[in-house]
């Protein structure tokens, strides 16, 4: 009885089995035609999406190796027919390239240095203790963040203009000191962490100090070391993704900014300040090439501006192409909650 | 014995008290100085005359008629301030629309999906600071370049649909809005590239399992996508609304702020621009305020 029991199943099953075979195939079959469908269509979404976000890189790099001939060819559109070199070599002469490039390569790395540290002490401060009106303060911070620093501006512009630190210049010399025109400004807001989007890398250093598990703190203070020891031997070197990036954001975000190198940081000749008055230059050096008062055409002063623009990104697409990992990586590891 | 130990604790607690007050120092000093003292300062400002000497600049009162004159007098402020949260609004909307659907996409697996997501990072870097505002330049002079092209040769697929729609003749400042966003798509994906990114991190916080659930339960991938995926990462909602009004405000291109800087630059009126910078200011902080509670209430934590 119980043999034939057993016998009967796995004929059953076969039976089931051999019956619902060309039906699963079938539904298998719309199933891989309607994923193909899908992904099909996300990829001419996905190629279309990046394609534009790249298009505007591949026409300037186009657009830059054309001669002013070529600008107004019709039958040019994407290769030009004379290829030329001479757009980077005017751009560089408007922007003073070299010299441009250095002070910008040097403001942007100690800036970026000198508002990551800042801003790590001040995150590693909030994620780590406990001290009355902490709330209170990191209120301040989320504050900092959405406050525009153009509504500062007006007075910061004044402040620095008349600086006086206590009083203490107009005793002895019986005059404020005149801060614009030098880069002391900016060092001065940065280390007081309010240069450009800081409340942002103090936020993420928090976030991220705060999942290191205490453990390894109390540990660090079980084997004698200090408040300070701790920080720098345990703590930092597990945070060196996290500096990485914000690093990385700062160096990138002051290379391109605009606002502050024109309010802070004086008549310092910065590659981003330079880019946004070469279509002027552009109209007086042409000026005094030929003599006469004209106007540059637009095609020609948007092809120098294409070639001035690309070179400023150059070094950025660098960097890039080669830290993408540390810009993307720690975004996505933090957590960024509210 | 207890005594003594509560007196202990508390003094460490004193300590680290301190260490921690000595830690965030900078910034305190740094929120005061350069960031209460001038927003004072501005305030102040914004009811006086000043006048900027040769050494010195001098404050005179004069009530409210800085605001008065931004209001009433100036031609451009108040229209200017009006369609700039027309356009905030309709914007992040489109921004925050956009970046939750390109990052459900991202996060499928596929081929080549880290090249994909580099790119749309890209804008990040390279389009901030002074290249924004160049771009939009240009972006003018491209937008002029394509209606001389289109009037002159044959006409393109949306534009026959949008004068089809456009001649139905119902809700038609609903699609002027549409095809606005859709033609300006180019600026929205430039601005939204650290939304996608962060979407991505909240989207793969989600446990597989939720979704195994749900799949057993016999939702399908739509359902599960409001059930499972919308509410958690509904926090990160909040989070990338914040961030984009915020982004928006900061940008160079805004033409309240190009108001404002051009205000005190070039006219070196420096009460009226605190002013109209403050108006600005605490409308927006209004609008935040109110939207992100109401959303605040929508949000679904998960713990």
């Amino acid at each position: 009885m119980s043999n034939t029991a057993v016998m009967s199943a796995p004929a059953s099953t076969g039976k089931t089995k051999s019956k619902d075979r060309p039906k699963m195939s079938a539904l298998r079959k719309k199933k891989i035609a309607t994923n193909a469908f899908i992904s099909f269509v996300s990829f001419i979404l996905l190629f279309g999406l990046c394609f534009m976000i790249i298009q505007p890189i591949l026409n300037k790099i186009s657009v830059s190796f054309m001669t002013e001939g070529d600008l107004y060819d019709p039958v040019v559109i994407n290769i030009p027919a004379h290829f030329t070199t001479a757009n980077y070599q005017l751009s560089a002469k408007l922007m003073n390239y070299k010299l441009a490039f250095k002070n910008s390569m040097i403001t942007s790395l100690t800036i970026g240095l000198l508002q990551v540290a800042v801003c790590t002490l001040v995150g590693y401060g909030f994620a780590r203790y406990e001290f009355p009106f902490k709330k209170f303060w990191f209120g301040c911070v989320l504050l900092m963040i959405i406050i525009p620093p153009q509504i500062m501006s007006t007075s910061l512009y004044l402040h620095f203009k008349f600086f006086d630190f206590l009083g203490i210049a107009k005793l002895v010399t019986g005059n404020t000191i005149n801060l614009r025109g030098s880069v002391l400004p900016y060092y001065l807001l940065s280390a007081g962490c309010m240069g450009l989007k800081n409340g942002l890398y103090i936020y993420l250093i928090r976030q991220f100090f705060r999942n290191i598990p205490k453990e390894l703190e109390e540990a660090a203070y079980v084997d004698g070391a200090g408040t300070l020891k701790t920080f720098v031997i345990i703590m930092l070197p597990d945070a060196k993704p996290i500096l990485v990036s914000c690093f990385l954001f700062s160096f990138v975000w002051q290379w391109t900014d605009g606002f502050y190198s024109r309010m802070f940081l004086g008549n310092l000749k910065l590659v981003s300040t330079s880019l946004s008055s070469i279509a002027d230059d552009l109209s007086t050096y042409i000026a005094s090439q030929t003599g006469v008062q004209t106007t540059v055409s637009v095609a020609y002063s948007n092809c120098i501006l294409s070639t001035g623009t690309l070179m400023i990104i150059l070094p950025l697409i660098f960097l890039y192409l080669f830290a993408q990992k540390g810009f993307v990586e720690s975004l996505s590891s933090t957590g960024i909650k509210m | 014995m207890k005594k003594k130990l509560n007196g202990k604790v508390s003094g460490l607690e004193k300590r680290r008290a301190v260490t921690g007050y000595l830690f965030i120092s900078p910034f305190i000093i740094g929120f005061l100085l350069f960031m209460v003292k001038p927003m004072v300062q501005s305030f102040y400002m914004s009811f006086c005359d000043v006048q900027v000497g040769a050494g010195s600049f001098e404050m005179v009162r004069n009530g409210i008629s800085n605001y008065k004159y931004a209001f009433r007098v100036d031609p451009d402020y108040s229209r200017l301030l009006l369609e700039g949260f027309g356009r905030m609004i309709v914007y992040s909307l489109a921004i925050m629309v956009f970046a939750f659907f390109v990052s459900l996409i991202l996060n499928q697996e596929f081929h080549g999906r880290a090249f994909v997501r580099a790119i749309f990072f890209l804008p990040v870097i390279l389009s901030s600071g002074v290249i924004l505002g160049l771009e939009t330049d240009n972006s003018v002079i491209a937008q002029m370049h394509a209606t001389v092209e289109e009037s002159m040769t044959n006409v393109s697929v949306t534009a026959v649909l949008e004068d089809i729609l456009r001649t139905a003749g119902i809700g038609t400042r609903a699609y002027e809005t549409v095809f606005e966003l859709i033609d300006n798509i180019y600026d929205i994906a430039l601005a939204s590239g650290i939304q996608i990114i962060v979407f991505l991190s909240g989207l793969q916080t989600i446990p597989k399992s939720m979704y195994e659930a749900a799949s057993i339960e016999g939702c399908t991938a739509w359902e599960s996508l409001w059930k499972v995926t919308f509410p958690m990462v509904s926090s990160i909602f909040l989070v990338n609304w914040v961030y984009t009004i915020v982004d928006f405000c900061m940008r160079t291109d805004n033409e309240v702020m190009t108001k404002i800087t051009d205000t005190m630059v070039d006219q070196l009126n420096y009460g009226l621009s605190s002013a109209m910078a403050w108006c600005y200011f605490v409308l927006t902080i209004l609008f935040l305020a109110i939207s992100s509670f109401l959303i605040s209430r929508r949000v679904y934590y998960y713990e």
